[in-house]
């Protein structure tokens, strides 16, 4: 069965394969509960929530400080390419939650002993079990130009949204992102991919060498002319039927 | 839930695998590494099949001849020089090489080339990374994951040397 909700946001799939509606139904409304409470308590627009309140230097909670220090710790590995502390000096963690929440909305169904399931936010999905995966054209959104296998893994990609540019370079502050459009990563889980895909693509074209570098990670740049770049390990992820 | 689109995969479906060594310095991007297989394609006679070009210094992986949704016998066989499309970031200009009916190699003649400062990543291994032009593909997958752009200067000089080879 297939559910879809509307959630931090974004469009929120979850579909659990070769299962009844009544057996499966009150487990995705789990999943559902367990992300309206994450944008709740980590959402950067909402004045209660625990970003709300660091901001205003208010006690955080253990799992914010969780957050923090998890952030902190990927601001280290990629050099100040993420950093939760925004332009304007507040922080928005929004980076980092959004993988980890759609890992651990994963885990609920895991732990409920489901095997062959995704949760997709806004195409960036957890996957248990195997199912076929699009890299989306990010020049004509109808299209897709990569067909993946992907079996119990995460995906994630960063780029230049419908909406506009909303990845900024922190190094180099004013210079928009304008060389690559699109980056693609694939990791052990969505939280290894997503925490890896913003900043790769903060870094412009270097950003595909920093995912090559990092072990457990592959992934798919597409530039402004419509190149792709590579890594090495990409190819076994590939759809050959 | 993907239609297969006929047209834009023909427009689309345009096929290059570079298999290049990059280093981290500026001068080895992916971008310089196209310029040269690029200007040796210039010549408008036909390249009967063109393979991955080597610009590294190490020898290239084999590359892999990706099958195109382009209909037999569409297209005149030839070299085929598309307009000068602004990309809003300089201008991208595409000469199409059709053998057999199909597009089989797409070489940039023209594409900005804007040089940015390397940025110091300590990489561990020296990276083996691939490259090819995106093509459109049908298939019924489960999800989809992907950015949009607006820039379609691509599509447009290529769309333009088609035209002429049809």
């Amino acid at each position: 069965m297939k559910r879809l909700a509307s959630i931090m946001g974004m469009p929120i799939t979850v579909e659990i394969s070769n299962i009844k509606y009544q057996i499966a139904n009150r487990d995705i409304e789990k999943v559902f509960d367990y992300l309206r409470e994450v944008d709740e308590k980590y959402s950067p627009f909402k004045k209660t929530s625990e970003v709300g309140k660091l901001n205003r230097g208010e006690r955080i909670s253990k799992e914010m400080e969780e957050i923090l220090r998890l952030a902190q710790d990927l601001k280290k590995e990629t050099k100040g390419y993420f950093d939760i502390k925004k332009p304007d000096g507040s922080i928005d963690p929004s980076g980092i939650v959004k993988g980890w929440a759609i890992k651990n909305a994963a885990d609920i169904l895991r732990q409920a002993g489901y095997k062959n399931f995704f949760v997709d936010a806004g195409g960036d999905a957890e996957i248990a079990g195997t199912f076929k995966w699009g890299i989306r054209n990010p020049f004509n959104v109808k299209e897709i130009v990569k067909v993946l296998k992907l079996s119990n893994c995460g995906i994630a990609t960063s780029g230049t949204y419908e909406r506009g540019q909303h990845i900024y370079n922190p190094i180099t502050k004013e210079k928009e992102i304008k060389d690559i459009v699109s980056l693609t990563v694939i990791g052990k889980d969505v939280y290894e991919a997503d925490k890896s895909s913003t900043p790769a693509f903060a870094m412009g074209r270097v950003g595909i060498e920093f995912i090559e570098s990092r072990s457990g990670l592959e992934g798919y740049m597409i530039d402004k002319n419509g190149i792709a770049t590579y890594t090495s390990g990409f190819e076994k992820y590939v759809s050959l039927t | 839930m993907i239609k297969k689109i006929l047209l834009s995969a023909t427009v689309l479906g345009v096929f290059i695998v570079y298999s290049i060594h990059i280093k981290t310095d500026v001068e080895a991007t992916p971008v310089v590494a196209i310029k040269s297989p690029a200007l040796s394609g210039i010549e408008p006679t036909f390249t009967p099949n063109p393979q991955a070009i080597s610009t590294g210094p190490t020898p290239a992986p084999l590359a892999t001849i990706v099958p195109t949704a382009t209909p037999r016998g569409k297209y005149k066989d030839g070299s085929y020089t598309g307009a000068v499309a602004d990309a809003f970031y300089g201008n991208i200009q595409v000469q199409a090489i059709i053998s057999g009916g199909k597009i089989t190699d797409v070489v940039f003649l023209q594409y900005p080339n804007d040089r940015r400062t390397s940025i110091e990543i300590n990489t561990q291994a020296m990276p083996y990374l691939k490259q090819e032009a995106i093509q459109a593909q049908s298939a019924r997958v489960a999800g989809v994951s992907g950015a949009t752009a607006s820039s379609d200067a691509f599509v447009q000089s290529l769309g333009s040397a088609l035209q002429k080879a049809i």
